[in-house]
């Protein structure tokens, strides 16, 4: 096993979850269930995916939980030959969190769509964020309500026209990095299904965050949504719509990395004309910057809309105690000061200070 | 000349003064005191939802009653025998409960023009004869205070809010209680503001030494301690026991607890007790609403630990969904209502029993939960060791169903012996339990244990016995997704079966009819015990003879019910809801049972009971 991690000056980001003795195969993460989604949908790359990933993790496969909420994506634990829980609509990061506070020896993971952590579960979400427990959530955004057949989502364009809006829709929709930003989250990156070598970077890089990571991956619905990240995909159009992050990294894209992303003087962040405005004056991507505010700034680039000029990668990557650590500590220190809580001290505890003995 | 002591059987007084007078913290002292003496006793704070009302009005006056006797008693009283009243409006909002004759001390300082005026008294009726039936005290509590601290280097106004203490050293020298425990106390809390603690402790001297001097009060009282069985006791609230309870469950069962809860009046201090436990391992984690409450603690549980939600009826309908998952998943958790008036956020700091048919029903679909109520605040803590143990057995949700009366309400305890919980076993699953077809040996997380229809439990980190649960219908025994309508129907049935199950494990209703001819039963739930008890006592002393029954267990019922139910001619039951129980026990069991119920957000009051049982019992 990993050494147990203190709160502050981690080393080991698995530090406390048991590691195997025989290395672990994808095949060792299939079950015998039927995986249920649509042909074609983005949900199958991100499973192939995870299950690929998981076995350089080297930790062992009892201590791994998927816990989702509902939805089409919220299946995914029962495809995972993991520990898993299929809960309810929005609460997974509340659940995770019971456990994940209870259990420091797994490693807990949430999946969710952009309905269930979104709208339903936005609080639970934020939260989850703000506490940074322990964490790993991959937020399958497909810009549309998949399971109940194709209502406008809260990250769907603002005029989507969908059974529930024959008109167009009226609100304005998330932008999920912006809001985990804005909710402290300690990682936020962002990925899409159909890059699978980008995909599994990311979720390489979320496991070894300690930390609640929250990670969106742009999910295609062929079904109610098709093509919704088609302008970010198709070889015609992604190397001027995508701004791929890499970390100590000037911020270039574009076909011949004609674009890049420069601070303009009142402070906003725009893409500009790398070599017209000179290469040197770009930003440097940096995930592990204190304040969040670049890293905001890049994710308002993306058109809300269509959204061209969308940056992938990891945004932020900053150590921050985990609130399951810190309880922890909390309670190894209240077992240094006080002794532990052992059955004579629980009688001492339950008669309290006021007592008085009737006789026979 | 040394002034007569007479002896007294028992005493209720109500310390009512403003929110901002200190008087619950008035009231816990001389209960304290009380509970050291041996007298028995049983307590009703009564205070205002707004911590700060506007000063010296109606609806800020907070009171605090205490009965105690030298007898077994089961009730905080109907009304008191001594009125301490700290201003006008504490006089005006309880004066219609005193009856004739009693003792009534007033703080004639507060009693100026202007705070009469805000209460509506157009005369002061210390002056107007208005109090002729009572033995009335008119003394200047707050400028005695004052004039005793006049050496104090404290502010006029830390002097003045000292005539608690003040108030508080009178009664214990009438009543003969003791001032060693009040001055420790004060010690402790005044232990970083020297001045303070000075000022507080010189002020509750001066209260004693002026009820020793002044020939107001020639008389003083002594009540012996109540015979009782013999045994170590204390002082305790039901919120308390209920957070000991829990503790207490955890080191039988063996499991970390761990609390997940958003605060809520009145259950917010089961949190703040657990949080303070850290020693014991256990976790508590103040969520983001109630759900996430209920949540964590059902992940908690997913994870092999005891998790707990503690909440009242807005939070329980906020967390139905999830216990509704809890029921599917088939995991332990226990809910602690600590029930208020409703609906809505209704009265926060009442007390009420009208969440019984929320817990019982109030989630989609068939989702039977098993649902138990203390009876007395001491009995808090039996209730929450009660409610582990069957949502452990038979891995399910489990509710119980306090009130804010037993909540704030204490009596005294005797200490219970930890070798007599009851044996709670998690079991845990370790092994494959089932052989496929194919010879493949697998975990089945719903295979069940015959006697109990518990199904197998198998923690994270159990190598080898990976598996998904979820909320949607699963497959008896391998758990797998299953929308086979025979199979549904097998498990709508099953889990109902598997709540049944647990009458075998619980006591038979048990009826007390000393004379054994009783043609009426009074039955009840919860923490009308009390009152129902003493009214039933009443009516025995008065000659009638009435059968007595409670039930714990409200879901499910005890095995013996419908007998019990169906050997009287007439079964009364009083709630603090509208006809709840009775309702369920009609529809359940074809019985007549006449309901009488009350929702003023106080506990029923013994004479007023004792009279509907009378009449129950004398017409035809
Ligand atoms: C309490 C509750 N409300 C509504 C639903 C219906 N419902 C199921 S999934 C869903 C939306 C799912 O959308 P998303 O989270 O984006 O997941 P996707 O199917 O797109 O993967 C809704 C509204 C539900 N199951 N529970
Ligand atoms: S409806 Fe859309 S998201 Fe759901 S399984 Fe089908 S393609 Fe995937
Ligand atoms: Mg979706």
């Amino acid at each position: 096993m990993n050494s147990p991690a203190p709160g502050f000056g981690l080393i080991d980001p698995l530090a406390g979850i048991p590691t195997v003795d025989e290395p672990l195969t994808a095949k060792d993460f299939k079950t015998d269930q039927e995986v249920r989604w649509c042909p074609g949908c983005g949900d199958y790359a991100v499973l192939a995916a995870v299950q690929s990933f998981l076995p350089e993790l080297n930790i062992r496969r009892e201590n791994i939980v998927f816990v989702s909420g509902i939805g089409c994506s919220s299946r995914f634990p029962y495809y995972m030959n993991t520990y898993g829980m299929h809960s309810i609509h929005g609460r997974a990061p509340a659940i995770a969190t019971g456990l994940a506070i209870s259990r420091p020896d797994l490693s807990v993971w949430v999946v969710t769509g952009d309905g269930d952590a979104l709208s339903i579960g936005g609080n639970h979400l934020i939260h989850a964020l703000r506490r940074n427990v322990n964490l790993k959530v991959l937020l399958f955004n497909n810009r549309i309500y998949g399971l109940t057949k194709g209502q406008y989502s809260p990250t769907s364009e603002q005029g989507k026209v969908t059974k529930s809006t024959p008109l167009g829709s009226l609100d304005v929709p998330f932008n999920p990095v912006s809001l985990a930003l804005g909710a402290e989250a300690s990682f936020v990156a962002r990925t899409i299904d159909s890059d699978r070598k980008h995909l599994t970077g990311v979720l390489r890089a979320a496991a070894h965050h300690r930390g609640t990571a929250l990670v969106e991956i742009y999910q295609n619905c062929n079904i109610f949504n098709d093509g919704a990240f088609e302008l970010l995909k198709s070889p015609d159009t992604k190397d001027d719509a995508v701004i791929r992050l890499e970390d100590g990294e000037p911020i270039r894209f574009g076909t011949e990395g004609q674009h890049g992303v420069a601070r303009m003087p009142d402070g906003t962040l725009r893409v500009v004309d790398a070599a017209e405005y000179g290469t040197k004056r770009l930003i440097v991507h940096d995930a592990q910057a204190p304040n969040p505010e670049v890293a905001f700034a890049l994710s308002r680039l993306a058109d809300p809309s269509t959204l061209r000029t969308t940056a992938i990668g990891v945004y932020r990557d900053v150590r921050r105690a985990t609130y399951d650590d810190l309880l922890h500590e909390q309670i190894a220190s209240a077992v240094d000061d006080q002794g532990i809580g052992d059955r004579p001290v629980l009688e001492d505890l339950i008669a309290g200070k006021d007592t008085w003995t009737v006789e026979a | 000349m040394a002034k007569q002591v007479v002896q007294l059987d028992r005493v209720i007084i109500r310390f009512a003064g403003d929110s901002g007078d200190g008087m619950q913290l008035t009231g816990d002292r001389f209960t304290s005191e009380t509970a050291l003496m041996g007298n028995d006793l049983a307590t009703l704070p009564d205070f205002p939802a707004e911590i700060r009302a506007p000063a010296g009005t109606l609806p800020g006056v907070s009171a605090f009653q205490l009965h105690f006797a030298d007898h077994d008693i089961m009730t905080p009283g109907d009304s008191p025998n001594v009125l301490v009243a700290m201003n006008p409006a504490a006089l005006k909002a309880n004066l219609p409960e005193l009856p004739r004759g009693s003792d009534l001390i007033v703080n004639t300082d507060e009693f100026t023009k202007r705070n009469l005026a805000r209460v509506g008294y157009d005369e002061n009726p210390l002056e107007t004869g208005a109090l002729d039936a009572y033995r009335v005290h008119a003394i200047p509590l707050t400028s005695m205070t004052v004039e005793a601290l006049k050496n104090v280097d404290v502010t006029r106004k830390d002097a003045e809010r000292a005539k608690n203490m003040f108030a508080l050293g009178l009664l214990c020298w009438l009543y003969h209680r003791p001032t060693e425990g009040t001055i420790a106390f004060l010690k402790k809390k005044f232990a970083s503001k020297p001045e303070l603690l000075r000022a507080n402790t010189i002020a509750f001297e001066a209260g004693w030494s002026f009820g020793e001097t002044t020939e107001d009060f020639s008389v003083s009282y002594e009540i012996k301690p109540a015979p009782v069985r013999p045994g170590r006791y204390r002082n305790i609230s039901g919120n308390l026991a209920m957070a000991y309870g829990l503790l207490a469950a955890s080191w039988r069962s063996s499991l970390p607890l761990f609390l997940g809860s958003y605060p809520i009046t009145p259950a917010s201090d089961i949190l703040h007790e657990l949080s303070k436990h850290k020693r014991f391992g256990v976790r508590t984690f103040q969520a983001e609403d109630e759900i996430a409450g209920v949540g964590a603690a059902l992940g908690a549980a997913f994870g092999g630990h005891l998790g707990v939600t503690t909440t009242s009826g807005p939070g329980l309908a906020l967390k139905a969904e999830t216990v509704g998952l809890a029921v599917s998943l088939e995991l332990p958790l226990v809910i602690c209502d600590i029930q208020r008036g409703g609906p809505s956020t209704g009265l926060p700091t009442k007390t009420e029993q009208s969440d019984l048919l929320q817990a019982l029903y109030g989630r989609n679909g068939e989702a039977p939960v098993p649902v138990l109520a203390p009876r007395s605040p001491s009995d808090c803590f039996n209730a929450a060791v009660e409610a582990v143990r069957i949502a452990i057995t038979y891995r399910t949700p489990v509710i119980v169903l306090s009130d804010g009366y037993l909540a704030n309400g204490s009596e005294p305890w005797r200490l219970p012996d930890l070798d007599e919980l009851p044996p709670i076993d998690p079991a845990f699953s370790t092994a494959v339990n089932h052989v496929a077809a194919d010879g493949t040996e697998e975990f089945w997380p719903y295979l069940r244990d015959p006697q109990t229809l518990a199904r197998a439990w198998a923690a994270p980190g159990t190598a080898g016995l990976e598996h998904r649960i979820g909320g949607l219908e699963k497959q008896d025994g391998s758990g797998d997704i299953s929308y086979d309508p025979a199979n549904h129907d097998l498990m709508v049935r099953t889990r109902q079966a598997k709540v049944d199950r647990i009458t075998a494990s619980i006591p038979p209703l048990e009826v007390d009819d000393p004379d054994g001819d009783a043609d009426i039963l009074v039955l009840g739930w919860g923490s009308t015990y009390g009152p129902i008890g003493a009214a039933v006592r009443r009516c025995r002393d008065a000659g009638l003879h009435v059968a007595q029954a409670h039930f714990r267990h409200l879901n499910p019922l005890p095995v013996n019910t419908e007998q019990v139910l169906k050997g009287y001619r007439k079964v009364l039951l009083p709630e603090m809801n509208l006809g709840q129980l009775a309702l369920l026990l009609r529809g359940r069991f074809l019985v007549d049972v006449v309901s009488y119920t009350q929702v003023r957000g106080l506990p029923f009051k013994v004479a007023e009971l004792a009279s509907v049982i009378h009449e129950a019992a004398t017409d035809e």
